[in-house]
């Protein structure tokens, strides 16, 4: 979907401070760019909780965090998710992959896609679901949009590996 | 561990805590901000209840990252960290030399009863109990003390506030689990006071 460097200049030009997450085989392509980028930080998680966490300590600091998890990782973090933006309301942004969203046979039997947007919907987040190249814009507007009203968000990347 | 009866009470290290802190950033939950509400309140206070269970030292990460010119302070109890353990690597792997961790080690799930851990049941291959202080330091934290005496309370807390060398560094601190009034306490509405908590660390620079 997004190159390295289309990504990295997405968050830029958003004017985000750190990228904290855990990688997938498809989210992973992207972290050598942003590790490598003078403009964000990356910071690797051990667990996906984590990262709604940390990025709720970077938020109410003064910076501008993104989350990036896969889907399933979604779902191992809902308590730490629903703390941070239904609890304390911070307006969190997450950008999370979709897990073999484009290729169902990459993974025959999972069930990640069987759950993934009824568990985002069960979260209460306001979610794009970027399924084509034609679609990448929607990241950035969608981003805009959420901080415009100081709201949680997130952007759902399809992704065509496991 | 050392037996109930050898360690020491929450609140008498809290009360040291609070009166040696200046202008730290100081991040509480379960236990620690139950009885924190007990002391006069600091603007950079953050009592983190509600919480999610082992979230407040991630939090107070972010805080740490965001704000490297602050010294920032979470305490968590020692089930909060089992239950976020690799907490312990991505503070490592991080490396904010501004952040420290006090884990208050009481060997139970104090707020819903007093159940034990499971690392305080449980032995090592040689019969030895769990080393929470030994796991931080393999993590990779510059600093590791084990507090577990009035004694030297003072001097550690002092040393682990001030953070004279780069952390990150973490402070294992024997207490004695609270038998009575345990409950988590409210301090009153989340939204409303992450909000003063945002705004005081964007205004006391």
């Amino acid at each position: 979907m997004f190159t390295p460097g289309e990504f990295t200049d997405a968050l830029q030009s958003l004017g985000v401070t750190h990228v904290v997450g855990v990688p997938d085989s498809t989210l992973g392509e992207w972290m050598p760019a942003i590790f490598h980028s003078k403009h964000l930080r990356l910071v690797t998680v051990c667990r996906e909780g984590e990262a709604w966490g940390v990025a709720a300590g970077l938020f109410v600091g003064g910076a501008k965090p993104v989350v990036l998890i896969q889907c399933t990782g979604l779902f191992e973090s809902g308590d730490a998710l629903r703390n941070a933006i239904h609890d304390y309301g911070l307006p969190l942004f997450g950008i999370i992959g979709y897990r073999s969203y484009l290729n169902q046979s990459s993974l025959p039997g999972d069930t990640a896609r069987i759950f993934t947007e009824p568990i985002i919907n069960a979260w209460q987040l306001d979610t794009v679901l970027i399924d084509s190249p034609e679609k990448k814009s929607l990241l950035a507007e969608h981003y805009r949009t959420c901080a415009e009203q100081q709201q949680p968000g997130i952007a759902l990347i399809a992704e065509g590996r496991a | 561990m050392a037996d109930n009866a050898q360690r020491m009470d929450l609140v008498t290290v809290l009360r040291i805590l609070h009166k040696a802190r200046t202008d730290e950033v100081i991040l509480t939950s379960m236990g620690t901000g139950r009885e924190w509400q007990q002391f006069d309140a600091h603007p950079l206070d953050f009592v983190h209840v509600p919480s999610s269970m082992g979230q407040t030292q991630s939090w107070g990460l972010g805080v740490a990252l965001a704000q490297p010119h602050r010294r920032v302070i979470a305490c968590c109890g020692d089930g909060s960290l089992l239950m976020n353990l690799g907490s312990l690597v991505t503070i490592a792997n991080a490396a904010p030399p501004n952040f420290t961790l006090l884990v208050f080690d009481n060997g139970v799930y104090e707020v819903t009863g007093g159940q034990p851990t499971p690392a305080s049941t449980t032995r090592g291959l040689m019969g030895q109990p769990i080393d929470l202080a030994a796991i931080v330091h393999q993590c990779g934290f510059k600093h590791t003390e084990r507090v577990s005496s009035l004694d030297q309370c003072r001097d550690s807390l002092d040393r682990l506030l001030k953070l004279r060398w780069p952390g990150p560094a973490c402070g294992i601190i024997g207490v004695a689990p609270q038998r009575e009034d345990y409950s988590v306490r409210s301090p009153g509405r989340p939204q409303e006071r992450v909000k003063e908590f945002a705004a005081a660390l964007q205004a006391l620079k």
